[in-house]
């Protein structure tokens, strides 16, 4: 097993003022090239923080994050992020908010025609360059997505961070996107790492499940490994006894073990 | 490696799919008789009202101001006094004897001038107060107390640096229309919502396209806003600056007329300066529609 992504001894306290929270303790997390990991906890754990410690948008207040064996500790390409709430740019059209990363990752490695071929590749890889035209606010909310998506993926990242992608979206949309999402990884063998607070949507995604305590100070506690072979198809899987198994581990994690305090 | 390839060929069959009501939607366009008479019925609604409106105050002013002894002139005496200069404009005798296109266009000018300063130099320093929490902790209670300051005020302390009355009606326009460009600049570029800075962060912008790329398309709302505040405040100031300077202009018009007792004059101008302040504000706020399109909600 090598490691590609290493996140090494991760500590983050937030402080302000005289007030210290301690949001995550020793994060230890080793994910192989082509992997999907996917980080599951209830809200307020801490996974959205760990996710921008490593995309590089927060720092971590002790410990690092290495790839390909390099710390990392600022934003980059490398780490395509698909935000949450799509972070598309409403004043540009699907084309430019993808040719935005494009001309700035490929600005000496690819021409002109050459990154206008790979942003309508892009579009095509997620089946939106029929709307490369148009403007965020006149497509739906899951096509917002998938141009988020495109966007990440055409900057040819070493590791796709998906923070939450799906939690905005309607059930339907959702699934259909999972399987885009699945049909992608298999295709371009990404590396990548899933925030999520969807047990199905782990299960059925992932190779290993990363399932996070409560906050503050959230530790990783358990780590699961998904057997399954792929192509997976989500109706197969319902009846299938690993999946099952594994649900149910994730779902005695989440809901006996680490219950949410909050939570009525 | 066959397997996944045949699935991704499945998968790009549904774009057509997708893609279908997209199409159908656009040959429902109205025949375009209906859309023109759909035009029509739009804009007299939009237009009517206002001027049956402006036919009653003109009436009401009729006989209110039509009896002997009236300290104003009603509207019918307004027109009859002013009829030369409403039939020609541009006629020039030397001096500031002058049309009232030529009056117009010199204060225009100079509010040209002004408040393009202003809008350069404005912005610039939103959008440093904007993006620096020292510079905003140093220069705000600054601005906070000069933007109270009355255009006016500014200038005697004006003529006594430049002089010159051109410059210092230049500079009282500046100094009137830069405090709500630089306020609300400071705001949008405040309220850039995060995920737009982390998208920046993530593709690694520089300063410059974040500038250019982020900054202003995501703050142009709020600089028009304050473009449009502006004009506006410029035009007011400019027509009570020329009142003391006076020269060609607008303004020294009113205020010619004024020691000339031509009170239908005075009348026939405020016309003037309501209507091109009227065109100025939608003038920058046209333009600021078409500027930001698609920035108000994504």
């Amino acid at each position: 097993m090598t490691a590609y992504l290493k996140l090494d001894h991760i500590d983050k306290i937030f402080t302000r003022g005289a007030a210290t929270t301690e949001v995550l303790k020793d994060i230890n997390l080793t994910i192989e090239k082509g992997q999907y990991v996917s980080i599951i906890g209830h809200s307020g754990c801490g996974k959205s923080t760990l996710l921008n410690i490593i995309a590089g948008l927060t720092t971590a207040t002790t410990g690092g994050v290495l790839l390909e064996n390099r710390e990392v500790n600022s934003p980059g390409p490398d780490r395509a992020v698909v935000f949450q709430n799509h972070s598309l740019l409403p004043w540009l059209t699907v084309y430019e908010n993808v040719r935005l990363g494009v001309d700035k990752v490929f600005a000496r490695t690819k021409t002109r025609a050459e990154r206008d071929a790979w942003v309508m590749h892009n579009l095509n890889l997620v089946q939106m360059a029929h709307a490369r035209d148009k403007r965020p606010s006149e497509i739906s909310g899951g096509m917002k997505q998938r141009v988020g998506i495109a966007r990440a993926l055409a900057m040819e990242p070493k590791v796709l961070l998906l923070d939450e992608p799906f939690g905005a979206l309607d059930a339907l949309t959702r699934a259909h996107l999972q399987d885009s999402v699945m049909a992608l990884h298999q295709k371009l063998g990404n590396t990548i790492l899933m925030i999520t607070h969807d047990v199905d949507e782990a299960v059925l995604l992932s190779d290993r499940i990363v399932m996070m305590t409560n906050g503050p100070s959230a530790r990783i506690g358990e780590v699961l490994e998904v057997p399954l072979a792929r192509p997976r198809k989500r109706l197969e899987l319902a009846t299938n006894t690993t999946y099952l198994k594994c649900r149910q581990r994730v779902l005695e994690f989440l809901y006996e073990r680490h219950r949410f305090v909050e939570a009525a | 490696m066959n397997m996944p390839a045949t699935k991704i060929e499945v998968e790009t069959a549904t774009p057509a799919a997708t893609a279908a009501p997209v199409v159908a939607m656009t040959p429902k366009r109205p025949p375009r008789s209906e859309a023109y008479a759909r035009m029509a019925r739009e804009t007299a609604v939009r237009v009517i009202p206002p001027l049956v409106v402006l036919a009653l105050l003109t009436l009401v002013w009729e006989l209110v101001c039509r009896r002997a002894g009236s300290a104003l002139p009603p509207p019918s005496k307004v027109f009859k006094d002013t009829k030369e200069l409403i039939v020609d404009p541009f006629f020039d005798h030397g001096g500031i004897d002058k049309g009232l296109f030529w009056h117009l266009s010199a204060s225009l000018q100079r509010v040209a001038l002004g408040y393009s300063l202003s809008a350069i130099a404005g912005i610039a320093l939103g959008v440093l107060v904007g993006q620096s929490v020292w510079a905003m902790r140093g220069l705000d209670p600054l601005f906070q107390v000069l933007r109270t300051i009355p255009p006016l005020a500014w200038l005697p302390l004006s003529l006594a640096a430049f002089r010159d009355g051109q410059p210092s009606a230049i500079f009282v326009i500046f100094i009137t229309s830069i405090w709500p460009i630089i306020i609300n600049t400071a705001v949008g570029v405040r309220n850039i919502p995060q995920d737009y800075r982390n998208v920046a962060a993530v593709v690694q912008l520089n300063p410059l396209e974040f500038f250019s790329k982020i900054m202003i398309p995501a703050a142009a709302p709020y600089i028009f806003t304050g473009l449009r505040i502006g004009i506006g405040l410029s035009w007011l100031a400019i027509v009570a600056a020329e009142m003391l300077i006076g020269g060609v202009g607008i303004g020294f018009f009113i205020w010619d007329a004024w020691n000339s007792s031509h009170i239908s004059e005075i009348i026939l101008a405020l016309f003037y300066v309501g209507i091109v302040g009227f065109v100025l504000d939608r003038l920058i706020a046209g333009l600021g529609k078409i500027v930001t399109r698609g920035t108000a909600t994504s």
